[in-house]
């Protein structure tokens, strides 16, 4: 037990993550060497999962307002307004260490977390989708130990607390292999007068802690896990690698605790008795205290030995830390903190005030009388140094090619069978299955009905989600991978005949001071802003998740992008599947295939290309306005963006989803390239819609001089057939259903 | 006629089933702690994760002081459908015969499912269309239907067996593909997939399990069941 007596040095902040130069800023704030409950507490605050101290300038260049806006970044979690007086509160956040250490758990917690951040602003949460990173399956069972993990957490919370799972995405990559990634986006829906924000107001307000009882799990997690490099592969039989020694600060989730702290919380609010409302999440209650105090402008005195514990004996500096779940913090005014009692009595949820707000902005930590710790509130919460990084683009190849899954003389009909098998394709059934999708009876459309999930609203219209973000292309160029990945998005909103409202991001890269890390991350948020921008879809809320490598180096840069849009007719929302025989095919947008960086190219163990060839924004935004236009009116039949594996793998998973086939014809138009790139080519802009004879017509007389569009074949029969420059593929819907199941075999 | 769908702490399904049961009736929540059933003419024990499925999934929300009305209710012949984790509930107050045990390959699965309505009769399928299938979500990792050789004999010669899986579709390893069963005196019955979340086309494309809901509106206003 640390002797508060004996102040700590530089060696104990520097064992804390802290740099020296930030310990001297320490100690002139506080006029002197910080105590060892101080100290802990800025180094967390001050780390750069808390402080943003590495890429705070540069999310400053994003986009963050929009004619939808109604909370930007710097509350829990963005809201844009959806009309009839409701708001839709989202966020994504990852919890990438964590997972790394205990799948299960990490990822169960991330959900918890993300779930806290949208119920704190008093919005009921509707959705959750997640966005997976792992190793590749085939390797040494590491990946799948870790995605079976994942994937039950998530679906453990998620479904346990009554909030259906309805989309997501996940990559295979080595890169991912030991540092997979566990993203996990959250949307909520709110009146608009009742959203609430964290800053604490009133001096003499009691701050109240409610929820789970507060114990010893998850000390340090912010600075120690989720702040510094993986110790790497480790000797790990078990599967838990070299990171044994970490557990402890992995946090436990009990989702039934989350549930009652839910209803409880949004009733506490429907009642109208607190005056503001934050969750603990990193960092514990010296987070939330610091920030609600901080954006009030005021100060907050607490009382640690007020604290409802789980065990005996803990330090003072670990009640303040601790990151124990499904907790909330609150301010009330006097009067009613009796009422604030009754309403968590009634909800069986555990409730105590510990502290009060005061006028001058200092955060104070008293064990009754006895003060403990005083700082500024502006010195914990503002004046984290912010670090400008030092990007330089690698003269070398930083990712090693990958391993050649596919010989590159395998036929036509070989290519497409190995593509629709591979991981990163193949159909996500045996996971999204395990996440009730249904629950609160708004999905109207679930995974692998359609390219976005989509939530019917009470007006009748309904909201649109997707998470996209493809790692192995941001490697190849991060501007412009990232710049599809947020293309990649809008292009699913539209699919469902959505138009983007808002959206959020969560980067996940590699150790920030690393100058080629450091390019990826300006280069990532360049292309995020310059996407943002041209779709109207402003970045209200997200998470930046750095020192994503191990020994074996960074994973992929991965900025995953959360987007919600609104379609006015929830009846008219769009499907991927081709529907009745008969109906034409076309291929919509601008689109221009091109192999490097593609699923194929990965099958054939290329390296990455150096770049990728540049997207034409404007372009590729009014092939989505025309697709989003027919949708919306009920024009086409079906309608699938163009992604990983090109047109012949779109083509195929429309045929699987709608359980018929098709006959398409490949003219020249397309056909300048040669048949492989024309086939499995990717880049952004494409898409494929049917839909009658006369409705296409009508779609071709929309699109004529605006955006690019060909006919290319017709709905039908049991199998999908492409013909071009006189190759022909062909493969049974019976064949295509059995490779599109490869991931089965890992469940 | 009045639902009263119980409010148990983790109950997920609540609204869900509120919601269904307004489109054939009127219908109100019931707070676990009260003993009082508000006059309802029939009861929703509804889905999710009481009391956090701790102990085991059910074994908890049996003690709730409303559930104590609930089995006073049902003795007294008043009408009690139990959804999924209302199921469990129901089979553990012994209201119902037989248990659910965790799916044969232990994990949560969530899938719409092809159900066989195989007495089509009051007072829960009497309104179910005859000789159709109904296409019904299921979501769950506790649905094994399990009862001994003897007890499910019994219930297939009483004719308690309500609703079994069609070919292909029972995928938690029920024992005779059922679904759903109902007391021997036929006021009492408990399903795992979920009617509630099969009410309406544009939310997951079936309404099938309304039927459900309506059967036992024309049990109560014939006056074929009643508490």
């Amino acid at each position: 037990m640390p002797d508060s007596a004996t102040l700590p040095g530089m060696q104990d902040a520097l064992a804390l993550g802290l740099t020296s130069a930030e310990y001297e800023l320490i100690c002139e704030h506080q006029d002197g060497p910080p105590n060892l409950l101080e100290l802990a507490m800025y180094s967390l605050l001050w780390s750069e999962h808390c402080a943003y101290k590495h890429s705070k300038k540069l999310l400053r260049t994003l986009p963050t307002d929009g004619p939808h806006v109604v909370l930007g970044p710097g509350e829990n979690a963005g809201a844009v307004d959806v009309g009839s007086g409701l708001v839709c509160a989202f966020k994504v956040e990852s919890h990438n260490h964590p997972s790394a250490v205990e799948p299960f758990q990490g990822a169960a917690t991330g959900v918890g977390g993300i779930l806290r951040d949208i119920f704190a602003i008093g919005a009921r949460p509707i959705a959750v989708l997640d966005s997976l990173r792992f190793g590749e399956p085939s390797s040494a069972g590491r990946a799948r130990y870790l995605l079976d993990g994942a994937v039950s957490g998530i679906g453990h919370y998620g479904n346990s607390i009554g909030v259906p799972t309805v989309g997501g995405e996940v990559y295979f990559e080595a890169p991912y292999e030991h540092n997979p990634l566990v993203n996990a986006m959250a949307l909520g829906l709110a009146s608009r007068e009742r959203l609430v924000r964290s800053a604490a107001a009133g001096p003499g307000n009691a701050v109240i802690l409610f929820g789970a009882a507060t114990g010893r799990d998850g000390i340090g997690g912010a600075s120690v896990l989720a702040s510094a490099e993986l110790g790497g592969a480790g000797d790990g039989e078990d599967g838990a690698g070299g990171d044994h020694d970490k557990r402890p600060t992995v946090q436990v989730g009990d989702p039934f605790e989350e549930k009652k702290l839910l209803e409880c919380s949004l009733e506490l609010l429907d009642r109208g008795l607190l005056v503001s409302l934050q969750d603990l999440g990193a960092a514990g209650l010296t987070s939330s205290a610091a920030e609600m105090a901080s954006k009030g402008a005021v100060g907050i005195d607490i009382d640690v030995a007020s604290v409802p514990l789980r065990e005996p004996g803990m330090a003072p500096f670990e009640i303040m830390i601790s990151e124990s779940q499904e907790r909330m913090l609150c301010i009330a005014e006097p009067a009613q903190v009796p009422a604030v009692h009754a309403v968590c009595a009634k909800w069986e949820v555990l409730s105590a005030v510990i502290g009060t707000v005061t006028e001058r902005s200092r955060l104070r930590v008293f064990e009754g009388e006895r003060l403990l710790g005083d700082m500024a509130v502006g010195a914990l919460v503002d004046d984290c140094p912010l670090y400008d990084l030092a990007p330089a683009k690698p003269a070398r190849p930083l990712y090693p090619a990958p391993a050649r899954a596919l010989d590159a003389h395998a036929s036509l009909r070989e290519t497409l069978l190995a593509l629709i098998a591979s991981p990163n394709i193949a159909s996500r059934r045996p996971l999204f299955e395990r996440y009730d999708a249904i629950v609160q009876s708004r999905t109207v459309r679930r995974p692998e009905q359609a390219d976005a999930a989509v939530l019917a609203l009470a007006d009748g219209g309904a909201l649109a989600v997707s998470i996209d973000g493809n790692g192995r292309r941001v490697a190849a160029d991060p501007y412009r991978g990232t710049i599809e990945a947020a293309l990649e998005c809008a292009a699913n909103l539209a699919c469902v005949g959505a138009e983007p409202l808002g959206a959020t991001n969560n980067l996940n890269f590699g150790n920030p001071e690393k100058p080629h890390v450091a390019w990826q991350l300006s280069e990532s948020v360049r292309g995020l802003g310059e996407a943002c921008r041209a779709l109207q879809a402003p970045i209200v809320g997200g998470n930046v998740s750095l020192y994503n490598e191990t020994p074996a180096g960074p994973i992929y840069p991965t900025p995953v992008i959360g987007m919600v849009g609104r379609l006015p007719d929830a009846r008219r929302a769009g499907r991927l599947g081709f529907a009745r025989a008969g109906d034409r095919i076309a291929l919509a947008g601008p689109f221009a295939p091109a192999l490097p960086a593609s699923e194929l190219a990965k099958l054939h163990g290329e390296p990455l290309p150096d770049g990728l060839p540049a997207a034409e924004l404007q372009a590729v935004c009014s092939a989505q306005a025309l697709v989003r236009e027919a949708v919306r009116d009920g024009l086409l039949a079906s309608a699938h963006d163009i992604a990983e594996g090109g047109l012949a793998v779109a083509l195929a998973e429309c045929c699987l989803a709608g359980g018929v086939g098709a006959e398409v014809v490949l003219e020249d138009s397309l056909g300048q390239a040669a048949p492989l790139e024309a086939l499995f080519g990717e880049g952004p802009g494409g898409f494929v819609v049917s839909g009658g004879a006369d409705a296409l017509d009508a779609l071709a007389a929309r699109a004529r001089a605006r955006v690019a569009l060909i006919s290319i074949g017709v709905v039908g029969g049991d199998s999908l057939t492409i013909e071009m420059a006189g190759e022909r593929v062909t493969a049974a819907l019976s064949e295509l259903d059995e490779a599109h199941r490869a991931l089965e075999a890992l469940s | 006629m009045k639902f009263g769908v119980l409010r148990l702490p983790g109950s997920c399904d609540d609204v869900d089933a509120l919601q269904a049961a307004r489109r054939v009736a009127d219908a109100e929540l019931i707070w676990h702690a009260d003993r009082d059933l508000r006059g309802a003419d029939a009861i929703v024990v509804p889905g999710g994760f009481s009391y956090g499925d701790y102990l085991r999934a059910g074994a908890i929300a049996r003690f709730a002081p409303a559930m104590e009305s609930v089995i006073a209710f049902a003795c007294d012949g008043g009408l009690v459908l139990g959804i999924c984790n209302g199921f469990q509930v129901l089979c553990e107050a012994r209201l119902l015969p037989g248990a659910l045990l965790p799916n044969s390959d232990l994990r949560f699965t969530f899938r719409q499912v092809e159900l066989e309505v195989i007495a089509p009769s009051a007072p829960f399928t009497g309104a179910c269309p005859r000789g159709e299938r109904l296409s019904i979500p299921a979501k769950h990792s506790w649905g094994r239907y399990y009862a001994d050789q003897p007890t499910l004999d019994e219930l297939d010669d009483a004719g308690q067996i309500v609703l079994r899986y069609a070919p292909g579709e029972n995928f938690n390893g029920s024992l005779r593909d059922i679904a759903g069963v109902r007391n021997a005196a036929g006021n009492v019955f408990g399903m795992m997939p979920h009617p509630e979340h099969a009410v309406d086309q544009l939310i997951g494309g079936s309404s099938d399990g309304l039927c459900i809901f309506q059967s036992m509106r024309l049990a109560v206003e014939e006056g074929l069941v009643g508490a």
